[in-house]
């Protein structure tokens, strides 16, 4: 394999996505590096932004070149030396400028899947329906007379399906970036059984170049990360249920998504993960995992009715958050939805009575963004759990169960045989759900 | 000198820029306008008017590129409608730009064109990136280097100048004097309510500066602690004769008297002779105290140019305060600190303070004039009767367009 080669014409399917804009950054910088080299000089590289709305298209070439720029400007001083020779090339400026149009110059976007039939590599971000990314790849597969290499980044389909029923024998891997992919480190790597070794071989240079963090799972449904997601999903809404008993479903949301931002040190609530997700993307990774699932079942009644209600979550084209479970004023939860009376119901006026009946909060409690990248988290969880634990409180308790359940989920999924042990699973949270502390530990014990 | 020449009524803005509690870069905030009216204002209000003005200075390094705005001498009629029609002139030196506008003031008294001369100096620099900033500071240097320069050119060439010091003198204790200047300069600024780290609440600066420089993100031997930040301000004085004092009825006990200055000038398309020495400086001092007819025993405060922390220590042995190489023990010591036998740069400096390149050489005088005549306030400190003078350095450049002043209250 020569890696260089296989980059030298790319498609990008479903480029405009969310995950699809991040992969098209990331392969257009790493593409991009590689032309400056001087031993590339004459290759002509090549990557397809294809996507079926057009509309989306312009917003993603936007989206694209300002990234590009950010990244231009922290890698400037490296850049001074690509550009070395250019002698018309004097200032930072103009050094980052023609870098963007290099990046630029190598993105073609488009709405037809032809483009894909030239290419090496085919980076797929399509909506996550199995018969779908079956259709596209046998398509291109059967008009690409280069093999391509299959690059797909569902998140909960088997690869060994997808391989057998599009007939791509072994040329497939599960490359799974996380959401948003220019930021998140992880990328889950998904080998089938029939996986050819030289794909890994390729993904693990590429992911090294991009300075991601990998992290092998084994090919089944839903993997490491929406293997432990989807199920703490599931536990978070059946709290919130339960707590609806006596108040109202407004009132459960409210405590359980409290609980698992503040009480659990988590970057936010589930569900406002949930939003951030799309419901009606957890809503179909639920329905793609299920039939895998023989003893359990990963279904949420309340999801579907949010979905009926027409209230689905997910982002903007410019990044913001659209509202789903809650509604948000610039990307800050203002008001909880209340399925049974089809409205939103504003926080402040719930606030102050559920957070009385969650009782005292721990005293040691920080919050996430100040204990992330703290050099003695550690140190402040121990403490903090400790305190957490020796307290009664009616919070405290939701809170440890919930955190008990979570650290139960994690484990199955190495007993599963899902992760491969207990680090990777802790890793995926980490650095793939942004965590400052994995699920498998014993803060609690 | 052959005539007394007097500073009087200084004025600073706040040092505006990362630090200030006040500050955010996406919201719109004072520019050159308003900053050289305050300042302007400042100084009118306190010497009886425009009137009382024979002509004005302006001194800003490169607002041209900062602010796409040139002929800055046209601001002046804007400080005060009392100021139209009368002389006024822009200066420029680099990050030297202040002190030249100060010895423009100073030359018309000497010369009798002028009793009374507002100073100005002005610069606002948070207006693009410091990514793109370093580009037109770069132009302090000479332009056909900058293509092979850092992409942070001048912190680049300081960084050069730090690793040159520390392979003759030693990596860890340069480090440790580095580190103590920047708590200096912290603790200082921390008693100076316009000074950019006013706010700073750091518990221990001197660890905090201790941090390893990162090659990869920024320069070989500087880590951020040891550069001056992106500043917005303007700094404001009057320069005025005997006559000038009389006319605008300000009291000998609230001057400082310019008892002598110099000026040097050094090649710039050459590197420096020897990275481990501020040359051009030590002659600037030199003829400064030889003008003034004082050795350097006879300085109680200095202002000097640390645009960088390695730059605060090579001016120390600059001036002679101590020997070649030992400039870090005379900082690691404490000599230069607050309570220290030479207190340096006591309302911060360019690391504390801010360093609003234009405006620095005239943000010195204004600090040494409060010290002097005991208005620093909070960030006063004690002058001995032995002591008595005060020392202002500017430098633009590496080491190019050198102004030293010598101060004395009146």
């Amino acid at each position: 394999m020569n890696y260089t080669d296989k980059l030298e014409n790319v498609t990008v399917l479903g480029a405009a996505g969310k995950m699809g804009s991040g992969i098209l950054l990331l392969t257009a910088i790493e593409m991009a590096d590689l032309s400056l080299k001087p031993e590339n000089k004459g290759k002509h590289f090549v990557i397809n932004a294809m996507d079926v709305s057009s509309e989306a298209l312009h917003g993603l070439m936007k989206y694209i070149r300002a990234q590009v720029l950010k990244a231009a400007e922290r890698k400037v001083g490296m850049l001074r030396t690509v550009y070395a020779n250019r002698t018309d090339l004097i200032e930072n400026s103009e050094i980052i400028n023609q870098y963007v149009d290099d990046v630029m110059l190598l993105i073609r976007p488009s709405v037809s899947i032809e483009v894909a039939y030239h290419s090496t590599l085919i980076f797929e971000a399509i909506k996550e329906d199995p018969d779908l990314k079956v259709k596209i790849f046998s398509n291109i597969n059967e008009n690409n007379k280069k093999s391509p290499w299959f690059f797909t980044n569902t998140s909960s389909i088997p690869i060994n399906e997808i391989d057998t029923k599009a007939k791509l024998g072994g040329r497939i891997i599960g490359v799974h970036f996380y959401n948003p992919p220019a930021v998140q480190k992880l990328v889950e790597l998904i080998k089938a059984k029939t996986t050819l070794p030289e794909l890994e071989e390729f993904v693990l240079m590429y992911a090294k170049n991009l300075k991601k963090i990998v992290v092998p799972s084994h090919d089944f449904a839903g993997f490491i990360g929406n293997g432990h997601f989807m199920r703490d999903a599931i536990y978070g809404i059946s709290e919130a249920e339960k707590l609806a008993k006596d108040s109202s479903l407004a009132e459960g949301i409210y405590m359980i998504n409290k609980i698992t931002q503040d009480y659990l040190i988590r970057p936010m609530g589930i569900f406002q993960l949930i939003d951030y997700v799309g419901i009606d993307v957890c809503q179909y990774i639920m329905s793609v995992m299920n039939p895998y699932l023989p003893n359990e079942d990963l279904h949420s009644n309340l999801l579907d009715k949010m979905m009926e209600a027409g209230v689905r979550g997910g982002q903007n084209s410019d990044g913001s958050q659209k509202d789903g479970f809650l509604k948000y004023d610039k990307n800050r939860p203002v008001a909880i939805y209340d399925i049974n009376k089809k409205q939103y119901v504003a926080i402040a006026d719930i606030q102050a009575k559920c957070d009385d009946r969650l009782g005292t909060v721990p005293a040691t409690i920080k919050p996430w963004k100040s204990v992330v990248g703290a050099p003695n988290k550690e140190e402040i969880f121990r403490t903090y759990f400790a305190d957490l634990k020796n307290s009664n409180a009616f919070g405290s308790d939701l809170a440890k169960k919930y955190a008990v359940r979570s650290k139960e989920i994690g484990l199955a999924l190495v007993n599963d045989k899902v992760a491969f042990n207990e680090k990777d699973v802790n890793t995926v949270l980490l650095t793939g759900f942004f965590h400052a502390y994995g699920p498998i530990n014993d803060y609690l014990n | 000198m052959r005539k007394k020449v007097y500073m009087v009524a200084g004025y600073n803005t706040i040092s505006m820029g990362t630090g200030r509690k006040e500050f955010n870069p996406k919201k719109e905030r004072a520019g050159l306008e308003e900053l050289i009216k305050e300042a302007g204002q400042g100084v009118l209000q306190k010497i009886g008017g425009a009137k009382n003005v024979d002509e004005s200075v302006i001194g800003n390094f490169i607002a041209s590129r900062f602010n796409r705005q040139a002929n800055l001498a046209g601001f002046i009629p804007y400080i005060d409608e009392g100021l139209k029609h009368k002389p006024a002139t822009r200066v420029e030196g680099a990050c030297g730009t202040g002190a030249l506008a100060l010895v423009e003031g100073i030359k018309s008294v000497l010369a009798e064109t002028a009793d009374v001369v507002l100073v100005i100096g002005v610069e606002v620099q948070n207006t693009v990136k410091a990514i793109y900033g370093a580009d037109i500071l770069a132009a302090a240097g000479w332009a056909k280097q900058r293509k092979d320069g850092h992409a942070y050119f001048f912190p680049g060439k300081f960084s050069d100048r730090a690793k040159a010091y520390q392979e003759k003198f030693g990596k860890d204790k340069t480090r440790l004097a580095m580190a103590t200047w920047y708590k200096n300069a912290i603790e200082n600024a921390r008693l100076s309510p316009t000074a950019q780290e006013y706010h700073n609440t750091s518990t221990d600066p001197h660890k905090v500066a201790m941090a390893e420089p990162n090659p990869k993100g920024f320069v070989d031997s500087l880590n951020v602690f040891d550069c001056s930040k992106v500043s917005d301000g303007a700094s404001a004085i009057a320069v005025v004769s005997e006559e000038g004092l009389k006319r605008i009825g300000i009291p000998l006990s609230e001057a400082v008297e310019i008892i002598g200055y110099g000026q040097a000038e050094d090649d710039i398309t050459k590197d420096p002779t020897d990275p481990t020495r501020l040359e051009t400086t030590s002659i600037a001092v030199k003829k400064a105290l030889e003008s003034a007819s004082i050795t350097k025993e006879q300085v109680g405060t200095v202002e000097c140019h640390d645009c960088f922390t390695i730059a605060g220590i090579m001016a120390v042995e600059a001036i002679g305060f101590a020997n070649y190489g030992e400039g870090i023990d005379f900082v690691i010591d404490g000599n230069t600190s607050r309570t220290g036998k030479v207190p340096f740069n006591t309302t911060g400096g360019l690391i504390g303070w801010g360093h609003p390149t234009g405006a620095t050489g005239v943000h010195q005088a204004v600090t040494i004039l409060e010290q002097l005549t005991g208005k620093a306030g909070e960030a006063q400190i004690k002058i001995s009767p032995d002591r008595p003078y005060g020392l202002s350095v500017n430098m633009g450049g590496d080491d190019k367009t050198l102004t030293a002043i010598v101060y004395k209250k009146a």
